[in-house]
């Protein structure tokens, strides 16, 4: 968080030094009955969710831990065929994906900027970034609130949306200056010498080179904002703009009889976000310990 | 002549990387002399100033405006006039229900440390072994993490309903004796959290430990392990000491989690629940407080409180423990 240096591209392979022989081994049994036994609990709310949706509602008042007796696909295929569910996906995938776009642009600009300009008042620049992750979004909620209501984006994704890109903007300032410092100079020299103005020299190379920390910023701001739940909860108040969070808790509460429904409508939308997971869970976990190592 | 202008020299070089906070030790960057002119501002302005904006506009001004709210009762209606000084302070202090709150922020600070560390160290001294699925297993480890709050706690709550599937198994299992209310009764339903937060975020600690285990050189084990050291020597008096720095960061980062905990308790308790389960935590006590209370200037000032409250800790934090990793970046001086 605050001794981010270097965004790491991907995890490096687990022992690089380790001699091939070593590799073949398969290791103590005790790690892997541990190993078993964690992902087991790991996986087993999981798979509750999703397995629960299977089954009825008589199913689960009778046995509520029980195996589907027939797995019935109806509950899935309800939320599938309903519009709710796909309006909330549309919803969060505008306000995730406008987000990130925001974050990376913006940030991308002002990291160009406070990376490779000297001008006075760049230290302090930086600094106020910085003190951005000082401050959680629990503590600004109420003014920001009332910030976005001045601008008449209640019941608005661009109500979300905005301040998400602001809040986001510290991390990614912090990420991609030391990427773009690192970009060679005689990089920038060549192209200067060959004509390219400085703002063609960001377009044209900054923006390719920079790409791997720009896509972990991106994802880390894409999740952040596919999760968010405390400032649309502020913001939205009216179901036609929820977004996935706010839409499970809504229907978990209006169907709180029909639990086989909530569970279907809970594990599809965990789709999403596992889909994305597993596309990009080396950058993830890259980013996340490139973050963390000092 | 614009290629002479091109070429600056070294020196303004090192004048320009003065007094940056970045602290890494990258090749001095090449900076054109323009760098004053008329241009060069129009560009800073141009690219700086949208992100500077947004981030002053939606970050900074709210975080101001907070502080002064604070001082008002103010129902949100209008500009606030109703100056009252330090008195949401002193209620806020004194109201027995935000001390109960600070009391279970205090509990899940502790107890996050001390059930998640020592697990997931173990966890990451298991998994940094050579395994056949090793990068499998990672993966499936950090998946509660990357789920949404909503859809962990929606699942938990359900399942730990009386008549949810946690009761339900225990009497299939024939262990019906210890069936529970894991949600409402006060004194279990703060553990009921804490292993649903521990479930969810310890994922991410093995994943941080895993990176800094693999940051130790390969030599150091093998040598003691020459020398005859079991392999628990070796993580004892050799692995762990090297990976002190990353437990410290996670620990840090932890309990300012724990400070801020809000989404997995206001989703599975709500407002009302939360304080008579024993779970309520300074950020429920905000939002049930502030907003839905509608006593926006009171809610401010709880903001204020949590913000402070987490800024000392971090500080003295930063002072005592991580001094020796991060000299100054909490405060903001990189030491460069």
């Amino acid at each position: 968080m605050t001794v981010i240096t270097t965004p790491a591209v991907a995890l490096p392979p687990a022992n690089p030094s380790a001699p091939i022989k070593a590799n073949r081994r398969w290791g103590t049994p005790v790690a892997y009955v541990v190993a078993v036994i964690v992902i087991g609990l790991m996986l087993a709310p999981v798979l509750f969710i999703i397995i629960g949706g299977f089954r009825t509602n008589a199913q689960i008042t009778t046995d509520p831990s029980g195996w589907p007796s027939v797995w019935n696909i109806g509950n899935y295929l309800d939320v599938l065929t309903g519009g709710t569910f796909w309006r909330l996906v549309g919803n969060s995938l505008i306000a995730g994906l406008a987000t990130t776009l925001g974050v990376v642009l913006l940030g991308l600009m002002a990291s160009y900027v406070l990376a490779r300009y000297s001008f006075r008042g760049r230290g302090l620049l930086y600094a106020t970034f910085a003190a951005g992750l000082m401050f959680p979004m629990t503590v600004a909620i109420t003014p920001l609130y009332l910030v976005v209501k001045n601008l008449g984006l209640m019941n608005s994704l661009g109500g979300v949306i905005l301040p998400q890109i602001a809040f986001a903007l510290p991390t990614t300032i912090i990420i991609l200056v030391p990427f773009l410092r690192a970009i060679p100079d005689e990089i920038q020299e060549a192209a200067f010498i060959d004509g390219c103005s400085r703002l063609g020299f960001f377009w044209r190379m900054i923006v390719p080179l920079a790409m791997p920390g720009v896509i972990t910023v991106g994802i880390l701001a894409f999740i952040a904002s596919w999760n968010s739940y405390l400032l649309p909860l502020f913001i939205l108040n009216n179901d036609a703009v929820f977004t996935l969070p706010l839409g499970v808790q809504s229907f978990a509460s209006q169907y709180s009889v029909d639990t086989a429904k909530v569970l279907a409508f809970t594990s599809l939308s965990m789709i999403p976000a596992l889909v994305f997971f597993a596309l990009f869970e080396r950058r993830i976990v890259g980013g996340l310990t490139g973050a963390v190592k000092g | 002549m614009s290629v002479r202008e091109n070429t600056p020299t070294r020196l303004e070089v090192d004048l320009a990387n003065g007094g940056d906070a970045g602290t890494t030790p990258v090749a001095p960057t090449v900076r054109r002399r323009r760098s004053s002119s008329g241009g060069a501002r129009v560009e800073i302005a141009v690219l700086v100033g949208p992100a500077l904006i947004v981030f002053l506009g939606f970050v900074i001004f709210p975080v101001v405006m907070a502080a002064y709210y604070g001082f008002f009762s103010w129902q949100g209606y209008g500009p606030p006039t109703d100056f009252v000084g330090f008195r949401n302070y002193v209620t806020i202090l004194q109201d027995p229900t935000f001390q109960e709150a600070l009391t279970h922020n205090g509990i899940i600070v502790v107890l996050s440390l001390v059930l998640q560390g020592p697990v997931a160290i173990l966890l990451a001294l298991l998994l940094n072994r050579k395994l056949r699925g090793q990068s499998l297993i990672r993966v499936l480890i950090f998946v509660p993490y990357v789920i949404s709050e909503v859809v962990v706690g929606t699942g938990w709550s359900l399942m730990l309903q009386t008549n949810g599937a946690v009761n339900g198994m225990l009497e299939n299992l024939g262990l019906g004796a210890f069936t529970q209310d894991w949600l409402s009764h006060p004194d279990i339903a703060i553990w009921t959290l804490m292993v649903i937060i521990t479930w969810k975020y310890v994922g991410f600690a093995v994943i941080l430990f895993l990176a800094g285990l693999q940051g130790i050189p390969e030599e150091l084990p093998e040598a003691a392990a020459i020398d005859g050291a079991s392999f628990w020597q070796i993580q004892r008096h050799i692995t762990l000491p090297l990976l002190a720095p990353t437990l410290r960061i996670w620990a840090f980062l932890s309990i300012i989690g724990a400070l801020q905990l809000f989404d997995l308790v206001y989703i599975i308790w709500g407002q009302y629940i939360a304080s008579t389960a024993g779970t309520s935590t300074m950020a429920t006590y905000l939002v049930a407080n502030g907003r839905n209370a509608g006593n926006y200037g009171y809610g401010n000032a709880v903001a204020v409180v949590l913000f402070l409250i987490s800024l000392v800790v971090a500080l003295i934090y930063q002072r005592f423990v991580l001094r020796r990793d991060t000299e100054g970046a909490i405060t903001g001086k990189g030491k460069s």
